[in-house]
C-alpha cells in the first residue's frame, strides 16, 4: 500500500486526496513514534524483541543441540545445566530457548490464518449485507459460540497421522478467527456510509479498491490489534495443545517441555526449573503482545494517548 | 417481545448449526472411523446391542448411504438420546459414561464461573471507581500479567506446592477411593478436598476478563455526560459509581458471560486433565486419546449445546435488563 502511494508521487509532495493523507499518517517514525510514548507499549516491544532475538539467535544462545539426550536425568541447575536436565536426559536451557522459535512461529502464522479469515469473512459480510451478511453473520456467531478447545481437539483427532506443527498450526488458524471477524463486521458498518466511500462508488471503482485501498486503512490499527491478539491466542492454544499430548510430542516446544514435564513426574522428583521456565516464558510472550495492543489501541483512539 | 423471539430464533438456529458440524466433522475426515471402531469393539469381545453398533455408525456415518440419508439417521438417533457405544469403557453405552461425568463438571464449573464472574464484576467496579491511582495502575497491569497464565500450568504449580510439597489437600481425583460415593457427610467433605485444587487453579484467571472489562465500561459510562449531570446535581460519589457508573457497565459484561464460558470449558478440560478430575473435560481427552469417536463426538455435541443453553439465558437476562436492547430490535 505505502509502495504504491509512493510510486505515483515523491514522498515530499503534499498529499491531496483523504485517503492518501491517512495512509501518510500511518507511515512508520509515527506510529512508532506513539507505540514508543506508550510505556506499556514499549516494555512489550523490548521485550518482544527479546524474544524474537532469542528464537533467531538459539543455535549460538543454546549450550547445547535441544535434541541431544543422554545426559543423566533429572540434574537440578548447575553451571553446566543452567536449568538442569529433563527426565528423558534433555538439556531444559537448550529447549526453552528453542522452544521460543515454535512458539513464535506457530503464532505468527496461525495469527496470520485467523486474521485473514477473519478479514475475508467480517469485511464481506459488513460491506455486501443482505442476505451474505445473514449467513456470514450466522456462521460467525456459531463458530464463537462453540467452545474452541473441545473444537479443536476433535478436529486435530480426525487429521491424518496425529499431525505435527503444522496441522497444529491450522487448526488453529481455522477455529480462531470468529470474534475478530465479528469485530471488523462492525467497524466497516460505519465506515461504509461514509461520504468518501460513497464517493469512491459513484466514481466507479471496483469493491475490491473500495474495501481494500478506501476502507482497510482506516482499520488499520483494528486489523493489528486483531492481529496481535490473535498471535497471543494461538501461542497459548498451542502450548494448551501440545500439553495434552496433542501434535507431535516430539516438537521441542514450551507446551510440550510441560508435556514431558508432567508425564515423567517432575512433580515428584522436584524438577522445579522445567516445570516453571516454559510457563513462565509463555506467560511473558504472551505479555509482551498484549501490552503492544495497549499502545496500538492508543493509536486509534487519542483519549487513550494522555497517560 | 420481538428481542426475546429473534433471540430464541437464533438459539434454535446455533443449535441447528451445532449438532450439523457435529454431524460434519467425521464425515469429513479420511478414513472411516465408524468402522475403525466396530472393529475394535468387535475385538472386545462381547455381545453388543445392535442397535449401539448402528448408533455408532449413525454418529459417524456409513460408507455407502447418502449424506442426506445419514443425516436423517443421524438426527433420529439424537433426538431418542442413542449416542452408540463407549469404546474406552465397553461395555457401557457413551450416555452411561457422560452420565458419571457430567455433574462434576457442572459443579467445578458452575461455582468457578459464578464466583469468576461475581469477584471480577465487583473488583473491577472498585477498580473503575479508584481510577488512575497508583492502585488501580497495579491491579490493571498486575491482572493483565496474571491473565495471560496457561491454567494448566497454574493448574501443575497449584499441585507443587499444596499437594506435593505442603501435602495439604489431595493431587488428584475427584474423590478418594476410601470413601464410597453417595449423599453421605464423609463424602461431601472428601469430595470438598479434591475439588479446592482444580477451582482454585481456574478461579486465578478465570475473573480477570470480567475485572478487565467491568473496569473499561465503567471508566467510559463514569466519564458520560450522564454522569456529569449527576455530580451537578449534587450526588456522592458513592451513589455515582454505584447507580450512574456500574448499573449501566454490568450489562455488557453479562454478554460476555456466555462468550466468556467457551473460553472456560476450555480451560476447565486442561485443568481437569491435570487433576484427573473426573468431569467431561478428561473424559473428552481421554476419549481423544484412545480414538473413542463416539464417546468424543457425544461430548463435544454436549459441551456445545451447554454453552449455547447459557448463551441464551445470557441474552434472555440481558433484554429484561437493558430496555435499550429491547427497543432497538423493535424499532
Amino acid at each position: 500500500m505505502t509502495a504504491a502511494t509512493i510510486d505515483r508521487r515523491p514522498a515530499s509532495a503534499p498529499a491531496s486526496a483523504p485517503t492518501r493523507r491517512r495512509t501518510r499518517a500511518l507511515r512508520v517514525p509515527q506510529w512508532f513514534d506513539i507505540l514508543w510514548r506508550n510505556k506499556k507499549a514499549r516494555f512489550g516491544m523490548v521485550l518482544l524483541a527479546l524474544f524474537l532475538l532469542m528464537a533467531a539467535l538459539a543455535p549460538w544462545l543454546a549450550p547445547f543441540d535441544p535434541r541431544q539426550s543422554g545426559f543423566p536425568p533429572g540434574l537440578p541447575p548447575s553451571s553446566e545445566h543452567w536449568l538442569g536436565t529433563t527426565g528423558r536426559g534433555y538439556d531444559v536451557a537448550s529447549q526453552a530457548i528453542w522452544g521460543a522459535r515454535t512458539s513464535l512461529l506457530v503464532g505468527l502464522v496461525a495469527g496470520s490464518i485467523s486474521t485473514a479469515i477473519a478479514l475475508a469473512i467480517g469485511m464481506t459480510a459488513g460491506y455486501l449485507g443482505g442476505l451474505t451478511d445473514e449467513v456470514l453473520s450466522f456462521l460467525t456467531n456459531l463458530v464463537l459460540v462453540v467452545p474452541t478447545l473441545p473444537l479443536m481437539v476433535v478436529l486435530a483427532a480426525y487429521l491424518p497421522g496425529g499431525g505435527g506443527v503444522w496441522m497444529v498450526v491450522i487448526v488453529i488458524g481455522i477455529t480462531g478467527w470468529a470474534g475478530a471477524a465479528r469485530n471488523k463486521r462492525a467497524q466497516i458498518l460505519t465506515l461504509r456510509n461514509r461520504e468518501y466511500i460513497q464517493g469512491a462508488r459513484q466514481a466507479g471503482d471496483g469493491i475490491f479498491h473500495i474495501v481494500f485501498r478506501e476502507i482497510a486503512p482506516n482499520m488499520t490499527s483494528l486489523i493489528v490489534v486483531g492481529f496481535i491478539a490473535a498471535v497471543g491466542g494461538a501461542i497459548g492454544a498451542e502450548a494448551g495443545l501440545a500439553f495434552i499430548g496433542i501434535g507431535d510430542p516430539e516438537t521441542i516446544s514450551w507446551g510440550t517441555m510441560l508435556y514431558w514435564a508432567n508425564q515423567d513426574g517432575a512433580l515428584l522428583t522436584g524438577g522445579f526449573a522445567r516445570l516453571v521456565v516454559p510457563g513462565l516464558l509463555l506467560a511473558l510472550l504472551t505479555t509482551a503482545l498484549t501490552f503492544i495492543n495497549f499502545g496500538v489501541d492508543a493509536l486509534s483512539n487519542p483519549h487513550l494517548r494522555e497517560q | 417481545m420481538t428481542y426475546f423471539a429473534r433471540r430464541i430464533g437464533f438459539f434454535v438456529l446455533t443449535l441447528w448449526g451445532a449438532v450439523t458440524l457435529n454431524f460434519l466433522i467425521p464425515r469429513m475426515s479420511a478414513g472411516d472411523p465408524a468402522q475403525a471402531i466396530l472393529e475394535q469393539v468387535a475385538a472386545k469381545d462381547g455381545y453388543v446391542d445392535p442397535a449401539q453398533l448402528e448408533a455408532v455408525r449413525a454418529m459417524l456415518g456409513v460408507p455407502d448411504a447418502s449424506l442426506w440419508a445419514q443425516y436423517v439417521d443421524y438426527l433420529k438417533n439424537l433426538a431418542s438420546g442413542n449416542f452408540g457405544v463407549s469404546y474406552t469403557y465397553f461395555p457401557y453405552t457413551v450416555t452411561d459414561v457422560i452420565g458419571d461425568a457430567l455433574p462434576w463438571t457442572i459443579v467445578l464449573l458452575g461455582t468457578t464461573l459464578i464466583l469468576s464472574f461475581v469477584i471480577g464484576t465487583l473488583l473491577g467496579a472498585w477498580v473503575a471507581w479508584r481510577r488512575n491511582t497508583g492502585f488501580d495502575a497495579v491491579v490493571t497491569v498486575g491482572s493483565s500479567f496474571l491473565g495471560t497464565l496457561p491454567f494448566f500450568w497454574l493448574a501443575l504449580l497449584l499441585i507443587y506446592v499444596f499437594a506435593i510439597t505442603l501435602g495439604w489437600l489431595p493431587s488428584s481425583g475427584g474423590y478418594s477411593g476410601a470413601v464410597e460415593p453417595g449423599p453421605s457427610p464423609e463424602f461431601f467433605v472428601d469430595a470438598w478436598q479434591h475439588f479446592l485444587l482444580p477451582a482454585a487453579a481456574i478461579m486465578i484467571t478465570g475473573p480477570i476478563g470480567w475485572m478487565l472489562g467491568m473496569r473499561n465500561n465503567m471508566v467510559a459510562s463514569l466519564g458520560e455526560d450522564f454522569t456529569r449531570f449527576g455530580r451537578a446535581k449534587g450526588l456522592s460519589a458513592r451513589v455515582l459509581a454505584i447507580n450512574y457508573g456500574a448499573r449501566v457497565a454490568i450489562l455488557p459484561n453479562i454478554t460476555g458471560f456466555a462468550l466468556a464460558l467457551g473460553g472456560l470449558v476450555g480451560g476447565t478440560a486442561l485443568v481437569e486433565q491435570v487433576f484427573n478430575y473426573p468431569g467431561m473435560g478428561r473424559l473428552l481427552l481421554e476419549a481423544v486419546a484412545n480414538k473413542d469417536f463416539p464417546l468424543m463426538q457425544t461430548i463435544f455435541l454436549f459441551s456445545t449445546v451447554g454453552v449455547l443453553v447459557a448463551n441464551l439465558a445470557a441474552d434472555l437476562l440481558y433484554g429484561v435488563l437493558d430496555p435499550r436492547a429491547r427497543r432497538k430490535e423493535a424499532a
